[in-house]
């Protein structure tokens, strides 16, 4: 490891990976530190991605993907079924990855650029100088050594410690943390084409139950629940457990995963002087899915491009990342989040009854596009109605 | 006081993501409990498998 970088990625899932490999892809000096000792390891997410998405930042290699996606089911609380497809040719709109190798893949590919890598490496405080941060705190196994750097990227996901080192306030409110439990489940009877997910306020309270295939009889089996309607008895875990007990009774775990997403509003400022803050750090979840690995992976790649060019200009104060900011809000991305921000609160207040009697008026839907946009923008149609309940959305949708 | 049933966490940092104190931090295989913490319980109600507890011991 080198005293001083142009760039130093805290954190080694999507955003620094890509962040770094960006930078060194431009011939700048990166290094990224995670502080678990295996990237991609223990896994934190149920997997699913839309397939151009990943496209736009990796070449799809079946090496991590563990399952193509042909449809989505959408089950209501009285356990109606609402099928959608897409229309493109071929009828495939996403993958279910392999998290593991799949992180893995994308820190190898920042390494090959040319970016250092430090595992089992924890950044413990940034270094500031005049209220500007220029480096971080480093420990690895016992020993301290202080890193330079001209632009920190804070990438280190949920936990988003780092920037509130910096004086960056990224706490989760209460109710807008999805306390999530997960497990691989195999030996199960799936449509291996199909994820499913499952609403209702008996099933999931201000969340969702998902069943995302990874295999012809192996599925990531999930929940996220509303932290405020969470406690004992009432956990993630519990709902899970119910929910596989009542369907999948004979099926048999392999793995055990909990977690937590964000599905609040983004920060109100994701850059400070010498600090870009991405991905699930940022809180640039969507609000609606909870979907965030191409999130982080668009704002990790922009916030080296920034980086570069402040560099290049020598300026890498707030004023001159602000550009950052600015970019990733005005993008699809930004304007998405917002969007889907809306829905979610619209959602999150439905009765079961109301749900029910949405999801009953479409039990097929053929998208041509595979997004949350067109899947809203076929519901308005069938629920006139609704458009008055959500008159926020009115000009973000139609 | 809080108390982290080690034998349930799942070193996720949800807990991590909602205090307010910044109290906790995940370090390897261990949720740390810093002397910020308030004993609000936050955390404790966000846990996805109840690995937190606030008070009595
Ligand atoms: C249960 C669950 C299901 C999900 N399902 C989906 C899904 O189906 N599709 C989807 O798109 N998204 C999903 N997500 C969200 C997705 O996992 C995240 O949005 C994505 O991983 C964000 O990438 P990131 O690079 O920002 O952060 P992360 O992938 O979390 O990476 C951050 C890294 O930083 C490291 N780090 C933290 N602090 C430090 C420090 N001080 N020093 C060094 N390293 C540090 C961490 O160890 C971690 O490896 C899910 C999340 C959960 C919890």
């Amino acid at each position: 490891m080198k005293k001083h970088y142009d760039l130093l990625m805290i954190g080694g899932g999507p955003a620094g990976a890509i962040a770094a490999r960006t930078a060194a892809k431009a011939g700048l000096s990166a290094c990224i530190v995670e502080k678990r000792p295996a990237i991609g390891a223990p896994v934190r997410c149920a997997e699913g991605i839309g397939m151009e998405s990943l496209a736009e930042f990796v070449e799809p290699d079946p090496c991590f993907i563990s399952a193509e996606m042909q449809r989505a089911a959408v089950v209501a609380p009285d356990g109606t079924t609402m099928m959608l497809d897409s229309e493109s040719a071929g009828g495939k709109v996403g993958y279910v990855l392999d998290r593991k190798v799949f992180d893995r893949e994308l820190v190898w590919q920042a390494a090959e650029a040319g970016a250092d890598v430090a595992v089992k490496t924890r950044a413990s405080a940034p270094i500031m100088s005049d209220g500007k941060i220029c480096g971080a705190t480093l420990e690895f196994c016992g020993t301290k050594t202080d890193v330079m750097a001209d632009v920190v990227v804070a990438a280190d996901g949920v936990e988003s410690k780092f920037s509130k080192w910096c004086g960056v306030d990224t706490t989760v409110p209460l109710r807008e943390i999805m306390s999530s439990a997960q497990y691989i489940v195999t030996d199960i009877d799936i449509d291996p084409h199909c994820t499913v997910f499952c609403l209702g306020n008996n099933v999931a309270p201000q969340g969702y139950l998902w069943v995302f295939p990874k295999g012809d009889r192996t599925a990531n089996v999930g929940i996220g629940i509303s932290g405020i309607k969470s406690g004992n008895g009432h956990r993630a875990k519990d709902y899970l457990d119910r929910y596989m007990a009542s369907k999948f009774p004979n099926g048999k775990t392999i793995e055990w995963i909990v977690g937590g997403v964000s599905v609040c509003r983004p920060l109100a400022c994701t850059v400070a002087d010498g600090l870009i803050i991405a991905g699930d750090a940022a809180r640039v979840v969507d609000p609606l899915t909870g979907g965030g690995i191409y999130n982080a992976m668009y704002t990790g790649d922009l916030a080296a491009k920034v980086a570069i060019d402040a560099i290049e200009k020598g300026d890498t104060s707030k004023d001159a990342l602000m550009t950052y900011d600015k970019q990733w809000r005005e993008s699809t991305m930004g304007k998405t989040i917002e969007r889907n921000y809306h829905i979610k609160e619209y959602m999150i207040n439905l009765t079961d009854a109301k749900l029910n009697a949405i999801i009953q008026t479409a039990t097929s839907i053929n998208l041509k596009e595979f997004s949350t946009l067109q899947l809203a923008k076929e519901l308005l149609k069938r629920n006139p109605k609704l458009i008055l309940e959500l008159a926020v959305l009115k000009n973000l949708i139609t | 006081m809080l108390k982290v049933h080690r034998d349930i966490c799942g070193y996720c940092g949800c807990c991590v993501s909602v205090c307010k104190e910044g109290a906790l931090e995940l370090i390897d295989a261990y949720l740390e409990v810093g002397p910020g913490c308030t004993d609000c319980g936050v955390c404790a109600k966000a846990c996805p498998v109840g690995a937190l507890e606030v008070g009595r011991e």
